[in-house]
């Protein structure tokens, strides 16, 4: 570890939380339906949509109202974007001739998008045609991340709302986020990202002959654009196959030093539109705070393994950290912070092989992702995420005092605590169960690139980021499969959809509500008490659910590899 | 359902055609007038025909020439599709190894790729850049130190005082970002492209 690489990360904390209370403002205006900077602008926009799709704007949802119209906005878009990577080879815009992505794959890509995942089963430059980057996979970066934040803001107004019995409109959530939040914000870094070096083109691949007079095909596309959702929206899909890692989608230390900022900049400030929301900006602060400190830690291990190397490299005097895997332009610091980020919150763009992390330094990730993605976490998922874990950690402070729980002068209840505990153990289920099926089948078994505890960790990776909705791999596992692509699809359908519903129960529940004014007994839910009881239960579900099989991949795998032990391929 | 379908529908289309082509295309035309040489993947000309792009590493195996970092892309068998081949610096099938920490595979490969450097350049510590893949298999760096150990045999093979070159390389290493952000390093064919014109004179 060096100086210069904890000055880079105390950077990147600084920028993300100075960012907290703008991004805060602006977005609780938007929920809020108020007027905006933009509104002249866009206002005439959004109304002729209102318009045109029957809205009324001013009519509200009913939990289950606004679940189903989510739910059947979603499938619509399932749909949509199937046909179009079914029939990329007959539309528009392919200029490299790809062909029909095959079912299997366009089912899974499909799935992966819509529930803003974006696992890499396709190849990126290799298997998509410009439209289906642009058409396809660029506008459910958008809207799947759009719905992330409506649900959170439907789940916020459970909270703020007393004695009501709606949650907000699905419609106007969606297209007001969209419009006023993520479009503007994704224009200017799009054009940042053009002036850095990422491509924006449509024309085809370029032919180079180099120095040494060899042909290099060099593909390209409209690039930045994509890039720009993929970060702001947490979806992590990569143009390239390579994803950031890519000199094409993240050509210098700036623009990646941007591109982590805004993974976490909607996401972090989300915290402060629920303090703002609920009346009470030092309860977002509270939820900061307890992810603050599981993300602080995070880092220190990751970044400590990944520089103090493997047996492997040093055994063979190679000094300087573990750079398998890794860009010159990034070194250690920001590769290692780059992961930390982008598991924590639901990202899962890479700008360095997890594969090739060492043990720990890839341990971190997994845990990551295994908590439910709730360390800030994807664009409203993280919140809503993390307040179904707030619900429980208040149930058992109830429980350990003997009173009725209440959080925000909502009494919590039985269904609540229900529904919370239905949206956290829908995630093990298919994370360990999905892991426990290819562990035993062949079709599972013949996934995995590497032997010995590191290929298990390659299976367990890749249920535990499907299920949670994050679509970073360890790229070893031969994923485009009829196994791999129909059992990672379920992972994510039920990661995302059996968390959202949950949430939005519990909303409807808590709107209904009256609230209690604060007593003697309540417990304050915005200092330091509440902050470590937080970060204890989390720790504590996450813990003893997932240790067992965290033990079995990469705690292994750092012993063994601790004592020198090494692994064939193909075992 | 049904007072459902038509706000999902159109919503669904018109977001669809905002966020999917509207948004893209903008950009694109956009980008095109700003940053024309950027939006096109800052490719670089030499005599009228295009020797690769700035931001996208080459393969370089003459003595004469700075070597980048080993490239763990592949390209479709010729005599098979099924199966793949070696093709460091694919440019159209981006990569990394994926090989983990404890696997011999990359055990033995960075054995032999080390023991050659010892041979090249022997007392020199080989720097850990020159004998690890990147993550797409297309960087277009490599460290300072990994160019300096380059040094004697690119001088040998071009018949330059070695001096001279390591002039070169120092003029060619790029700082941290603001004096902060990500690594000091140089730009492999941009090195060897000033390595050409210095020989040309």
């Amino acid at each position: 570890m060096t100086f210069n690489g904890w000055i880079q990360i105390a950077l990147f904390c600084a920028v993300v939380l100075a960012l907290v209370k703008p991004l805060g403002l602006y977005m609780t205006r938007v929920f809020t339906g108020e007027r905006t900077l933009l509104s002249p602008l866009l206002a005439p926009i959004e109304r002729g949509l209102y318009r045109a799709a029957g809205i009324d704007a001013r009519h509200e949802q009913t939990w289950l109202g606004y679940g189903l119209a989510m739910l059947v906005f979603h499938g619509l878009g399932f749909l949509l974007l199937y046909a179009v990577l079914r029939l990329q080879d007959g539309l528009p815009l392919n200029p490299m001739g790809q062909a029909a992505v095959a079912p299997d794959l366009a089912f899974n890509t499909a799935a992966s998008f819509v529930t803003n995942t974006n696992w890499q089963n396709y190849g990126g430059e290799s298997t998509l045609s410009y439209l289906s980057q642009m058409l396809g996979l660029t506008h459910q970066n958008f809207l799947s991340a759009a719905t992330g934040m409506a649900v959170a803001v439907a789940l916020i107004r459970g909270f703020s709302r007393a004695s009501a019995r709606t949650v907000g409109s699905f419609w106007v959530d969606l297209t007001r986020c969209t419009l006023y939040v993520l479009l503007p914000l994704c224009a200017g870094l799009a054009l940042f990202y053009v002036a850095q070096g990422i491509p924006q083109t449509l024309s085809p691949s370029v032919e180079a002959t180099t120095l040494e007079g060899t042909k290099q095909t060099i593909a390209l596309g409209p690039v930045a654009s994509q890039v720009a959702i993929k970060m702001l929206g947490t979806n992590g899909g990569g143009f390239f196959n390579a994803n950031a890692a890519h000199p094409f989608e993240n050509p210098t230390a700036l623009a990646n030093f941007v591109q982590i900022v805004s993974i976490f900049a909607l996401g972090a400030a989300f915290t402060n539109v629920f303090g703002r929301m609920v009346g009470d900006e030092r309860q977002g602060w509270a939820i900061l705070a307890a992810m603050g400190v599981l993300f602080l830690a995070g880092v220190a291990v990751t970044y400590g393994s990944e520089a103090a190397g493997s047996s492997v490299l040093n055994g063979l005097g190679l000094s300087g950290g573990n750079m398998e895997g890794k860009e010159i332009r990034f070194g250690i610091p920001a590769s290692a912070l780059f992961a930390v980020v982008t598991t924590a919150a639901s990202c899962g763009a890479v700008n360095a092989m997890h594969d090739s992390f060492t043990a720990l330094g890839g341990l971190i990730p997994m845990l990551n992702m295994q908590l439910g993605e709730i360390i800030v976490g994807g664009v409203g998922a993280g919140l809503y995420g993390m307040l179904v874990f707030v619900v429980v950690a208040i149930f058992v402070a109830g429980l350990m005092v003997g009173r009725t729980p209440e959080y925000l002068g909502k009494k919590i209840e039985a269904r609540e605590v229900k529904m919370a505990m239905l949206a956290i153990l829908c995630l093990p289920l298919m994370m360990l169960g999905g892991t426990a099926l290819a562990t035993v089948l062949p079709a599972g078994l013949a996934g995995p690139a590497n032997a010995g505890p590191h290929g298990f960790s390659e299976i367990l990776y890749a249920f535990t980021s499907a299920a949670a909705n994050n679509g970073s791999a360890l790229g070893g596992l031969t994923g485009n499969t009829l196994f791999y692509n129909s059992l990672l699809a379920i992972g994510m359908l039920v990661g995302r959809f059996f968390v959202i519903v949950p949430a939005l129960a519990i909303a409807g529940s808590l709107a209904a509500k009256k609230t209690l004014p604060a007593s003697a007994g309540t417990l304050p839910t915005h200092g330091g008490l509440f902050v470590g009881l937080l970060v204890g239960v989390i720790l504590i579900v996450g813990g003893l659910t997932f240790f067992p099989s965290l033990a079995l991949g990469p705690i292994v795998e750092h012993f063994a590899g601790a004592a020198g032990q090494t692994f064939p391929a193909g075992g | 359902m049904s007072n459902l379908l038509r706000p999902a529908l159109v919503l669904l289309v018109a977001l669809t055609a905002v966020t999917g082509l509207a948004y893209p295309l903008a950009v694109t035309g956009l980008a095109g007038i700003i940053f024309p040489a950027e939006a096109a993947g800052s490719l670089i000309q030499r005599d009228g025909r295009v020797v690769g792009s700035a931001l996208i590493g080459q393969s370089f195996t003459d003595a004469g020439n700075f070597h980048g970092r080993p490239s763990a892309t592949t390209a479709p068998d010729p005599a098979d599709a099924a199966k793949t081949v070696p093709a460091p610096y694919n440019a159209a099938n981006s990569m990394g190894s994926n090989l983990g920490p404890t696997s011999v595979a990359l055990a033995e490969r960075l054995r032999g790729d080390v023991e050659r450097l010892k041979a090249e350049n022997p007392g020199q510590p080989v720097p850990v850049d020159l004998v690890t893949t990147s993550g797409s298999g297309l960087d277009p760096d490599i460290s300072p130190e990994a160019a300096l150990f380059q040094v004697p045999r690119v001088a040998r093979a071009r018949n330059l005082p070695e001096d001279t070159v390591r002039g070169l390389v120092t003029a060619q290493v790029q700082g941290r970002t603001l004096g902060l952000l990500g690594e000091p390093r140089v730009n492999v064919l941009a090195l060897n492209l000033a390595l050409d014109d210095l020989s040309r004179r």
